[in-house]
């Protein structure tokens, strides 16, 4: 039982707040909003998503920047209500198009509606943008889409290749385009986050691909899909299905666990280690050739995660030397290898180092000829900062290029101790569209045809993004 | 003389010349000098400090975090009109009072917080000159009046709104009657106003009746709006909700079935209790309409109507209309809320009415489980959720059913929604509880989706999920040896997670992977965030302490304490400490080590104390240590109380190794000690003074007797609150660590929670009293992948060596009642002797060989035990008796054949009892097992017995367990309740 539910922007306004059962005093926004800002004195820790203040549970989610929050007083099951959350904000993405401040302010009596038919006295009615639509009826206003930040998810793709329209993702399921047309079309995401861990000896400690296929429909009368993945796909080292079962021999129950599809490890196959589905999947077909059938419901949704932690090769290597130079100096060369093919542009690249505490100043050394790199130490949290653009990748990193950056760092105290300990690890953040190190695939994306003439717009996208690039030195 | 006196009168200066050049001057000068300051601080207020959040949280100048701007701003306002209405009627860029105004020539009326601009406009749009003069006349008259709006609202960022109110009012009436095209837009858009006053807190009530009035239209967008406006105001206005209801009551029966539900939605959203009987009959009509929506929403309007007025609701028997449609509706959502809204009523008439108690029981029966489990993938994602919820309460009656289930379940593991993964997942761990190879399989099961969900969603998501990882890792650590890798943290994570995923590293950590485990976390303990850097360094401690090989281990330590961070350093003493408590043989490398360490270089008391508490203990290793601690000594007053007493134990110890040496430190520590201010290091030097003088060996005794190796430190958490949050598993419990009633008030725990309540209760307290546990049902205790009974030894003692301080000296007085039996026997075997630390050990030995059932005699022949026949008592009361007591008697008793054959369901027998005077508080289980709790009082104490009695009617055995306030009559209280019982079924 959900008694109230609000969000609340970066500074702490109330935008939207909606009570339903009235249990819980009227100014709980201000103590949560409170609670949160003041966590911890120094600043450095985050307030967990989930806390009790005087008998009310608080839970918020942040979603570009807003924070999506509901209490309750009584004991709910945590991972509920955050998904919720997480769910309310997709919901109200779908139906504004963009989700911020701004486009929530302009359509706040749509975004009542919404929450009226999602939630009903506590009890969760439903989160589906499709059902949703024969309850709602105001029309969202839509913002314009060129002010969009550029640091929206959205934007991954607008500058990925041409032939890609970046507003699709930002456009309402339910607004019609100018035109009075909408137009019939479906995009597939396949978006992969990787995580890896490199030793200071440069060899992989750890490393793992979270996946997802995302799926956008605009698709009118809800046709159905077929989507097909490689054909040597294999799940799991433990995550087939189990029976559970009894034999009755002697009275001893046991429990048969038996796994389908046990890895073919040949060479080149895609093996995840474990995935899950959408509801509106149908996986009747999947264990014999690897398709997905599904009628896409409207609004964005997560076909399929997956997760997997076969050994991949890692886009990027990055090279780290830390030579001392006296006890008031040393320099640092950092160098990252581009290995992955040479038709695929990686965007913006940044690289990331912290630095001995009492580094005083650094001064910085490009290889001769470089173009849209930029380069910074932030003195409040002595970090090095080096940030490749892209336009330096159209020309010197597609694939197989290597970029060096030397730094020469000047200390405010004498070094002692191991300079390596106090410094680094090197992590990396990048986006690199139309690659996916899994090398998932789909091969094919079928619409159940209405008629002949009936061919909507298929977008398929690959991304490969950094969650945790890390190397150590 | 003349020119002696004119010199005098020319070269002193006369009195006023004094005044002013010695008092009016200097005034003059300060009051300048402050006038100055004083601009300076008002122009950096109005300029810069108002502006700074830190200042307008420290003066309260932030009213409301709402920041959103109505438009009050008059040019802002005057603007915006235009742009909404430019295309109207010629000069209507004006707020249309002001249009009337200008056309029908009334000026007077003009509202005083109109702008300049505004009538610069009107003035030049006013032909007639008459007019211009009208209008010139109003705004002087507006400008001589007193401004009342503004002083009455100081700040002009704060609007009252009440101008715009009126305003509002007008339009809506002129709309109201209006059938004009377009009216509708032109509604939406006032309307939208009104909502946006509404939701930045201005109080718009006092247009309910135009809006109510506008309200009368087919467009359902602004019906929607108007519901939402009357939803938030009629609590507080009562009288203007009547006003709605006749609306409301129509569109009930509005052909649209979207018009019906929204109307139905909003007339039980009311929340007013004098209105309640307007609402039976359209709810009655709306659970019985055709359209799933409508009936959805009556369904919770139920509910609402519930929470208004409870006995409205039952005498319109709307709870039998709930069940009927839970049972027969084809659509699922209206079955969910039905059981979401009989939870909920159920639950809390279920103290009352025994019938609602039986229904509650009818829930989780076997027919209904499996009807709902049958209609599983027609709910959405949330209706599955909640039926799984209660399919965890089910006990099947077989293996077979358990399977059953469990076959039927295993796909929704594969969700892409965590809440109905782990909603499966707790349905699987309480099925499998009796069963411990399966409950183990079910661990390896459900620890892929479990990763793929943590590692999938957004950063709260994956810590919810994250947070019951954690208790199955903490529950079973050598089941997830092999994946430690994936508790490894990111750099990116928040610290919450990282906390975590910590604590999960150091569970799992064994011979095989501690190596890496460790290299890892020596990693983090480089991290920049200091939090997490010393986190990692707990975990690597408490990962040596786990250990039995920790020789690579200490390596490490020690090379933490090299790394000349304070942070570091601080942890690591603290750890190496901990680690020669239980490993003395390691002291001779540590202690290298930490000689080099100096005292000037650690800060934190916990360190400090650490770093004295080896300086010592390991004196006769540390050449200096006797000087260091002396130059401790001396600067006495820096440190903190807990460093001091650390200080005067630690030159004590040193001073009987090497006494010439620390005579002095000891001199200048007991010196300082006695003269400190803290009670605690007072005490302590003044005893150790005493001591001294009394005899320097036995001192030593006392102060510094031989030590044993620590083998296992104490466990924070004791197994019962470990089993209490594992049975909760999927809440909040998991999250926060700590089992409900630690955060919840009794009544906002969820549906079912009381039942479950009593009998995880029993599981804890039995699990606790280890030998008065006799027998203990498989089913109930669930663990079977902790083993427990070696902690719980080492935690009983640390409990029972704290408790027998407390002073009982007079065996005589009754215990209180918070006070448990131990102690009474304690107190009775010491009778007045002298406790001194020896004689500690010595209870705690005594202690763990006394039967904790063994009853003390009674002090004199009691008077034969009478009953209150009326005996109260709430649940509340009962759970914390229950808690706090011991159990007295614990016996198994015939119940006899008949009365086996008569207890069909455990109302018969409650009823039975309860002509005993023994109540019951609450009953539960299904033939042939059936568990109940009673209670009974003393006729004429408010000492009350309680006992929980579990009853197989196959083997016509009762297994009692009965706690007693005044443990002196329970003998008695036993024999009552066992002739009763055995009354049971002839009559």
């Amino acid at each position: 039982m959900i008694s109230q539910f609000f969000v609340l922007s970066q500074r702490g306004d109330n935008i939207v707040f909606r009570d339903y059962r009235g249990d819980v005093q009227k100014g709980s926004a201000e103590i949560f909003f409170r609670k949160v800002k003041f966590w911890k004195d120094d600043g450095e820790e985050e307030a967990p998503p989930v806390f009790n203040v005087d008998g009310v549970n608080y839970f918020h989610v942040k979603v570009v920047g807003l924070l999506f929050v509901a209490t309750t007083r009584v004991n709910m099951s945590p991972s509920l209500v955050l998904e919720l959350l997480q769910r309310i904000a997709r919901v109200i993405k779908d139906y504004l198009g963009i989700l911020n401040e701004d486009s929530i302010r302009k359509n706040f009596v749509l975004v009542y509606e919404l929450l009226d038919e999602v939630i009903d006295f506590g009890y969760v009615q439903t989160t589906s943008t499709e059902v949703l639509k024969s309850y709602v009826f105001n029309e969202p206003i839509v913002i314009d889409a060129a002010r969009l930040q550029p640091l929206n998810p959205a934007s991954m793709f607008m500058q990925g290749t041409k032939r890609m329209p970046g507003t699709a993702v930002t456009k309402s399921v339910v607004a019609n385009d100018p035109g009075g047309r909408k137009r019939e079309e479906i995009f597939v995401d396949i978006i992969e986050k990787i995580s890896v861990t490199f030793s200071s000896s440069g060899y992989i400690l750890t490393s793992e691909i979270d996946g997802t296929i995302q799926m956008k429909s605009y698709l009118s009368g809800n046709p159905e899909i077929r989507l097909a993945l490689n054909e040597d796909l294999a799940i799991g080292t433990s995550g087939g299905r189990a029976t559970y079962g009894i034999f009755q021999d002697l009275n001893c129950f046991s429990f048969v666990h038996h796994t389908d599809y046990r890895s073919s490890s040949g060479s080149g196959s895609v093996i995840l280690d474990d995935c899950n589905f959408h509801e509106s999947v149908r996986l009747d077909s999947f264990d014999i050739d690897r398709t997905l059938s599904l009628v896409p419901p409207d609004g964005e949704f997560p076909v399929m995660n997956y997760r997997m932690t076969q050994e991949f090769k890692p886009p990027f290597r990055i090279n780290t030397l830390i030579e001392e130079a006296g006890s008031l100096r040393a320099e640092v060369i950092l160098k990252i290898s581009a290995e992955f093919p040479s038709n695929i542009t990686a965007n913006t690249i940044i690289v990331q180092m912290p630095l001995p505490k009492y580094t005083a100043r650094a001064t910085f050394e490009l290889e001769a000829g470089a173009v849209g790199q930029t380069t910074d130490f932030k003195e409040s949290t002595k970090r090095l900062e080096w940030g490749l653009k892209k336009a330096s990748f159209l020309r010197y990193i597609s694939g197989g290029s290597e970029h060096t950056l030397r730094a020469k760092l000047t200390f405010s105290q004498e070094l002692h101790g191991n300079i390596t300990k106090e410094a680094g690890p090197v992590s990396l953040t990048f986006t690199i569209p139309m690659y996916n190190v899994s090398k998932l695939q789909v091969k094919y994306l079928q619409i159940a045809k209405k008629s002949s003439s009936y061919n909507p717009y298929r977008w398929v996208r690959y991304v490969t993004q950094a969650n945790s690039y890390v190397a150590r030195i | 003389m003349d020119s002696a006196a004119t010199s005098f009168s020319s070269s002193t200066p006369s009195p006023v010349d004094y005044i002013v050049l010695l008092i009016l001057r200097p005034i003059a000068a300060i009051s300048f000098v402050f006038v100055f300051i004083a601009l300076g601080w008002l122009l950096a207020w109005k300029l810069v400090l108002v502006h700074v959040p830190l200042v307008q949280e420290i003066f309260g100048l932030r009213k409301k975090p709402a920041k959103f701007k109505p438009q009050t701003r008059r040019i802002s306002r005057y603007y915006n009109s235009i742009n909404t209405r430019n295309s109207s009627a010629p000069g209507s860029g004006y707020p249309p009072v002001l249009v009337q105004c200008c056309h029908s020539s009334s000026i007077a009326i003009i509202k005083p917080n109109y702008s300049r601009v505004a009538i610069s406009h009107l003035w030049s749009s006013l032909e007639p000159p008459s007019n211009r003069i009208r209008l010139l006349c109003s705004t002087f008259s507006q400008a001589m009046a007193p401004p009342a709006q503004s002083s009455r609202n100081p700040s002009p960022s704060q609007p009252s709104g009440k101008g715009e109110v009126s305003d509002l009012r007008s339009q809506l009436r002129q709309l109201a009657g209006s059938r004009a095209p377009g009216v509708d837009d032109a509604k939406r858009e006032l309307f939208k106003k009104v909502i946006s006053y509404m939701t930045i807190g201005i109080d718009v009530s006092s247009l309910f009746g135009e809006m109510v009035m506008c309200s009368v239209t087919p467009d359902i967008v602004l019906k929607k709006m108007c519901y939402l406006y009357v939803g938030n105001y009629a609590k507080v206005n009562p009288d203007l909700a009547l006003l709605t209801i006749n609306f409301l009551q129509r569109d009930c029966k509005d052909q649209d079935p979207m018009i019906r539900g929204l109307a139905l939605r909003s007339l039980s959203s009311l929340r007013v209790a004098n209105l309640v009987e307007y609402l039976v009959g359209p709810l009655g009509s709306g659970l019985k309409d055709n359209n799933a929506y409508v009936r959805t929403v009556a369904v919770m309007g139920a509910l609402k109507l519930y929470h208004i007025s409870a006995s409205t609701c039952l005498d319109a028997d709307f709870p039998a209309v709930l069940k009927h449609l839970m049972l027969n509706d084809s659509e699922s959502q209206v079955v969910a809320n039905c059981l979401s809204a009989l939870q909920e009523i159920w639950n809390s008439e279920s103290s009352t009415s025994e019938e609602a108690a039986r229904e509650k029981e009818g829930l989780i029966s076997k027919p209904f489980i499996y009807y709902l489990l049958n209609r599983l993938r027609e709910f959405n994602e949330w209706g599955q959720c909640l039926v799984l919820e209660l399919v965890a309460k089910y006990v099947p009656s077989d293996t077979n059913e358990n399977f059953d289930i469990m076959n039927l379940l295993e796909d929704r593991l594969q969700h892409a929604n965590g809440a109905v993964v782990l909603a499966t997942i707790k349905v699987f761990l309480q099925l499998t509880l009796s069963m411990a190879d399966v409950h183990q399989e079910v661990y390896e099961r459900i620890k892929a989706p479990l990763l793929t969900l943590v590692s999938s969603g957004s950063p709260e998501q994956s810590y919810a999920v994250l947070s019951h990882l954690h208790l199955l890792v903490m529950r079973a650590p050598y089941l997830f040896t092999s994946d430690y890798k994936h508790f490894y943290c990111q750099y990116n994570e928040p610290s919450y997670v990282k906390k975590l995923k910590l604590e999960m590293l150091t569970a799992v950590a064994n011979e095989s992977n501690t190596y890496e485990i460790v290299t890892e976390l020596c990693e983090y303990a480089a991290n920049v965030y200091v939090a997490i850097a010393r986190e990692s360094i707990r975990a690597v401690g408490k990962i040596a302490l786990q250990q039995y090989d920790v020789n690579a281990i200490v390596d490490r330590l020690l090379q933490f304490l090299e790394m000349e961070k304070d942070y570091v350093t601080a942890e690591a003493l603290v750890l190496v400490k901990d680690l020669l408590r239980k490993y003395p043989q390691w002291s001779h490398d540590c202690i290298a080590v930490v000689g080099n360490i100096s005292s000037k270089n650690v800060q934190e008391p916990k360190a400090k104390a650490a770093l004295i508490w080896m300086l010592g203990e390991y004196a006769q290793d540390m050449d200096d240590a006797p000087y260091i601690l002396e130059s401790l000594a001396e600067n006495w007053e820096d440190d903190a109380p807990e460093v001091r007493l650390h200080l005067l134990t630690a030159i004590m110890k040193c001073f009987f190794r090497r006494p010439p040496e620390t005579q002095k430190a000891l001199g200048i520590a007991l010196a300082a000690g006695l003269s400190d201010f803290h009670q605690d290091v007072h005490d302590r030097a003044l005893f150790y003074y005493r001591l001294l003088q009394y005899d320097v060996s036995s001192a030593e005794r006392v102060v510094n007797p031989p030590k044993q190796a620590v083998s296992v430190f104490a466990d924070t958490q004791s197994n019962e609150i470990k089993d209490r949050i594992f049975d909760e598993f999927n809440s909040l419990s998991i999250v926060y660590q700590k089992p409900s009633y630690m955060f919840t008030d009794k009544d906002h725990r969820g549906p079912f929670e009381f039942s479950d309540e009593i009998d995880n209760l029993t599981v804890g307290v039995e699990s606790e009293h280890v030998v008065a546990a006799t027998s203990v049902d498989a089913n109930e205790t669930s663990d079977l992948l902790l083993s427990t009974s070696e902690k719980e030894e080492t935690r009983a003692m640390v409990a029972n060596g704290s408790d027998y301080t407390a002073p009982f000296y007079d065996s005589s007085t009754p215990a209180l009642p918070s006070q448990g039996q131990s102690e009474l026997a304690i107190t009775g075997l010491l009778g007045t002797a002298d406790p001194g630390p020896q004689a500690s050990t010595a209870i705690d030995d005594l202690l763990m060989g006394l039967d904790l059932t063994a009853p003390p005699a009674p002090a004199s022949a009691p008077p034969p035990l009478k009953l209150n026949a009326r005996a109260a008592l709430d649940a509340g009361s009962f759970q914390r008796t229950w808690r706090e007591l011991p159990v007295a008697i614990s016996q198994e008793c015939e119940l006899g054949s008949q009365g086996a054959a008569a207890l069909t369901s455990p109302q018969a027998l409650l009823h039975h009892m309860q002509g005993n005077s023994i109540q019951c508080i609450a009953s539960g289980g299904q033939s042939p097992n059936f568990k109940f709790f009673f209670f009974a009082q003393k006729a004429y104490e408010p000492s009350v017995f309680l006992v929980e009695c579990k009853i197989n009617t196959s083997t016509t055995k009762a297994q009692l367990n009965i706690k007693a306030e005044d443990q002196s009559t329970s003998h008695e209280f036993l024999a009552l309740f066992q002739s009763a019982l055995s009354r049971f079924g002839l009559s």
